[in-house]
C-alpha cells in the first residue's frame, strides 16, 4: 500500500515539469516577440546555474564560470565571423574551447584550498577578461566584436528568427539538462558528492581527486561556453563588459537562492530572481542592493535555498500520506 | 625611463607598499581568525574615504580629525559586518565570502545613493607641495602615508607577539577549541580581529582619499590587488601580507606607469598563478588554507 503511494508521488513529481515544458512549448503562439526574447534569456542562464551547480557538487566554487561563458561566445562568435565555420558547429567548439580554458586555469591551482582557491580563480578570471580589453586584435577591446552571423536557414526555418532560435534554446537548455542530470546520477557525480563531502575519505577509497576536479570544471565549462555560444548568435556582438564579476555576482545569487543541494534548485534560482531582476528595472540604481541583501539573508537564515523549502514541503506531505496519523515520526 | 621618473615612480611604488599593506594586513588577520574571508574589505576603505570627504571637505572638519573618524568608522563596520554576517556563518568560508561578495553590493548602492554617483568627489590636499627628491618631486600626501604604514604594522606585529589579546588572538587562529578550552572568547576574538581589520582599512582610506578618485566603486578596484596580495603572502601571515604587499606594490606602479592598468592587473595575476602552483600556501604561509 504504502509503496504504491510512494511510486504514485514520485510520478506527481513529474507534473510540473512537463507542464513547464509544454508552457514553454506553447509559449510563442501568444506571447509578443519580446517576451519571447527574455525567456530565451532565461534559458541560456538556467544552462549556465545548472552547469555551475555540477562543479559546486566537488565544493569548486570557483569564480570564473562567467568568464568561461565568455570564452564560448568569444570563441564561437570568431570561428563564425572570421573563419566561416557554420554556426551550428561554432557553438560546440565554443563550449570545447571553453572547457580547455577551464582545465587550463584550474591546473596550475589544483594545490590550492578553500579560500585561497576561490581568489585565485578570480584573479585568472579578471586575467582572461582584461585579455579581451587589452589585445583589440582580435579581440576588439572594449568594444568587442560585433557583425556577428545569425544562425543559417536549415531545412526551410530560418533560425535567424525569434521563434526558431527560440526552440532551438529550449532543446539546447532540455538537452544540457538530461545529460547534466544523467552525470549527477552516475559514478562521477555520486564521486563528486564524496569529495565535497569528506576530501579525505574520498581520496582513501581510491577517487582521484584532482582527476575529479579538472572533470567538474571540463564539463561545466564546456556547457557555459554552448550557453555563450546560445547568447552570442542572437545578440550579434559581444564585448567583455557582459563577462565582469557583477555578472557573475548575479550567477551566484540564482545558485544560493535557488540552493545547491537539489538538482532543480538553481533552475528555481534562475526563474525566480532573474523575473524579479527583470521587473525591478525601474529601480536600476537600488536594485544590487537589494540583490546583494537578499543573497544574505538566504546564507544566513536558509542555507539550503528555495529549494531545500520545496524538498522540505514535499517530505512532510509524503509522510504525512504514507504514516498512519499520529504515528508520524 | 629616465633617472627623475625612475626615483618618482620608484616613491609612488613605496607608498602603494605601504597602502596595499595597510589594506592586506586586516584582510590576512581576519582570514587568520576563524576563516573570515572578507570581501566587503575594499569597501572599508571606500567608505572610509568617504567618511573624510563628509567631514573635511564637505563640513570643514580639520584633516587629521577626519583622518581618525575614518578609522574609527572602518572599525565599526568591521564590527557590525563580524556580529551580522560572519557570527551567524560561523566557520563556514564558501558563505562567509558569497555573503560579503553580497555586501559589496549593498555598500556601493548605500554610498551612491547618499553621496550620489558617477563623477569623484574632489578632496582638497591639506598638504599640497611636494617633497623634492633627487630631482624628483613626489606629493607629500603620499609620503605621509608611509611612515603611517611602517608603525602601525610594526605595531601590530608587537601587538600579537607580546600582549595578551593578541596572543589569544593567535591562538584562535591556530586552534579555535583549545583556545575556547583555555578560557579565550572565541567571539570577542573574531570581533576584535575585524575591528582591527577594519580601523586599518580605514587609516589607508582616510590617508589616501586625496589621492584617490574617490567614487562608489572604488572598493571593487581596491579588492583584488588586495585579495592576490593576501593569498601570495600567505593566509593569515601578517609578515607574509606585508612581504607581498612590497612586491605587488612595485609590480603594480612600475607596470601602470610604463604600460597601463589593465597590464599591471594582468602581471601581478599572472605573479600570482605561478607563485600558487609553485607555493600553493603562498609565500610565508604555514598551511594551505
Amino acid at each position: 500500500m504504502s509503496l504504491l503511494k510512494v511510486e504514485k508521488f514520485r510520478l506527481w513529481g513529474l507534473v510540473p515539469m512537463v507542464a513547464g515544458i509544454v508552457g514553454l512549448g506553447i509559449l510563442p503562439f501568444f506571447a509578443r516577440a519580446y517576451l519571447i526574447e527574455v525567456v530565451m534569456m532565461y534559458f541560456i542562464y538556467i544552462i549556465l546555474a545548472q552547469s555551475y551547480r555540477l562543479i559546486v557538487t566537488i565544493h569548486d566554487w570557483q569564480l570564473y564560470h562567467i568568464v568561461l561563458y565568455g570564452v564560448g561566445a568569444y570563441t564561437s562568435g570568431m570561428l563564425a565571423k572570421d573563419l566561416g565555420i557554420p554556426v551550428f558547429a561554432a557553438i560546440p567548439l565554443g563550449g570545447a574551447m571553453a572547457a580547455l580554458v577551464g582545465v587550463a586555469i584550474t591546473l596550475p591551482l589544483l594545490r590550492t584550498k578553500g579560500w585561497g582557491f576561490y581568489i585565485a580563480t578570480y584573479g585568472l578570471a579578471e586575467l582572461i577578461r582584461l585579455s579581451w580589453l587589452k589585445f583589440r586584435n582580435p579581440f576588439g577591446g572594449s568594444t568587442g566584436i560585433i557583425n556577428i552571423p545569425w544562425p543559417p536557414v536549415l531545412g526551410g526555418i530560418d533560425f535567424s528568427d525569434g521563434i526558431p532560435y527560440y526552440y532551438f534554446s529550449l532543446a539546447v537548455m532540455l538537452a544540457v539538462m538530461y545529460m547534466l542530470y544523467r552525470i549527477e546520477n552516475s559514478q562521477i557525480g555520486d564521486s563528486f558528492k564524496a569529495i565535497s563531502m569528506d576530501p579525505e575519505l574520498a581520496a582513501s577509497t581510491g577517487i582521484d581527486i584532482p582527476r575529479h576536479r579538472l572533470m567538474a570544471c571540463a564539463i561545466g565549462g564546456f556547457f557555459a561556453g554552448i550557453a555563450g555560444g546560445l547568447l552570442v548568435h542572437r545578440l550579434g556582438a559581444v564585448d567583455p563588459k557582459l563577462f565582469n564579476i557583477v555578472t557573475m555576482m548575479y550567477l551566484l545569487i540564482w545558485v544560493v537562492v535557488g540552493g545547491t543541494k537539489t538538482f532543480w534548485g538553481p533552475v528555481i534560482g534562475v526563474s525566480v530572481m532573474h523575473t524579479l531582476f527583470e521587473l525591478s528595472r525601474p529601480l536600476i540604481e537600488i536594485r544590487p542592493a537589494f540583490f546583494g541583501l537578499t543573497m544574505i539573508l538566504v546564507l544566513i537564515f536558509l542555507p539550503g535555498g528555495i529549494g531545500s523549502l520545496i524538498t522540505k514541503a514535499v517530505d512532510r506531505f509524503r509522510r504525512s500520506q504514507i504514516l498512519p496519523a499520529g504515528k508520524a515520526e | 625611463m629616465n633617472s627623475q621618473l625612475l626615483i618618482q615612480t620608484t616613491a609612488n611604488a613605496i607608498a602603494a607598499s605601504g597602502m596595499y599593506a595597510l589594506i592586506a594586513v586586516g584582510l590576512t588577520l581576519a582570514f587568520g581568525v576563524m576563516q573570515m574571508a572578507n570581501l566587503a574589505h575594499g569597501h572599508f576603505f571606500m567608505v572610509s574615504a568617504y567618511t573624510v570627504y563628509a567631514l573635511y571637505a564637505l563640513a570643514g572638519w580639520p584633516f587629521w580629525w577626519a583622518v581618525v573618524a575614518a578609522v574609527v568608522v572602518g572599525g565599526v563596520l568591521g564590527l557590525i559586518v563580524e556580529r551580522a554576517i560572519f557570527r551567524p556563518l560561523q566557520g563556514d568560508v564558501v558563505s562567509g565570502f558569497i555573503a560579503t561578495m553580497g555586501l559589496m553590493f549593498v555598500f556601493e548602492v548605500l554610498v551612491g545613493e547618499i553621496w550620489g554617483w558617477g563623477l569623484s568627489k574632489p578632496i582638497p590636499s591639506p598638504y599640497m607641495h611636494a617633497v623634492s627628491f633627487m630631482g624628483a618631486s613626489v606629493a607629500f600626501q603620499r609620503v605621509l602615508l608611509i611612515p603611517f604604514a611602517v608603525v602601525s604594522i610594526g605595531g601590530l606585529m608587537f601587538f600579537m607577539r607580546y600582549f595578551r589579546l593578541g596572543r589569544a588572538l593567535r591562538a584562535v587562529a591556530q586552534d579555535p577549541e583549545a583556545a575556547a578550552l583555555q578560557g579565550i572568547n572565541i567571539n570577542k576574538m573574531t570581533a576584535l580581529a575585524l575591528s582591527i581589520a577594519g580601523a586599518y582599512a580605514g587609516l589607508a582610506g582616510g590617508l589616501m582619499s586625496t589621492i584617490y578618485a574617490v567614487t562608489p566603486s572604488l572598493g571593487g578596484h581596491l579588492i583584488l590587488p588586495a585579495l592576490i596580495v593576501v593569498v601570495v603572502g600567505g593566509m593569515g601571515s601578517i609578515g607574509g601580507a606585508t612581504l607581498a604587499a612590497v612586491i605587488f606594490g612595485f609590480v603594480i606602479t612600475f607596470v601602470s606607469t610604463l604600460v597601463d592598468g589593465v597590464t599591471a592587473v594582468m602581471v601581478s595575476v599572472t605573479v600570482m598563478a605561478i607563485v600558487l602552483a609553485i607555493k600553493p600556501q603562498g609565500l610565508m604561509g604555514r598551511v594551505i588554507a
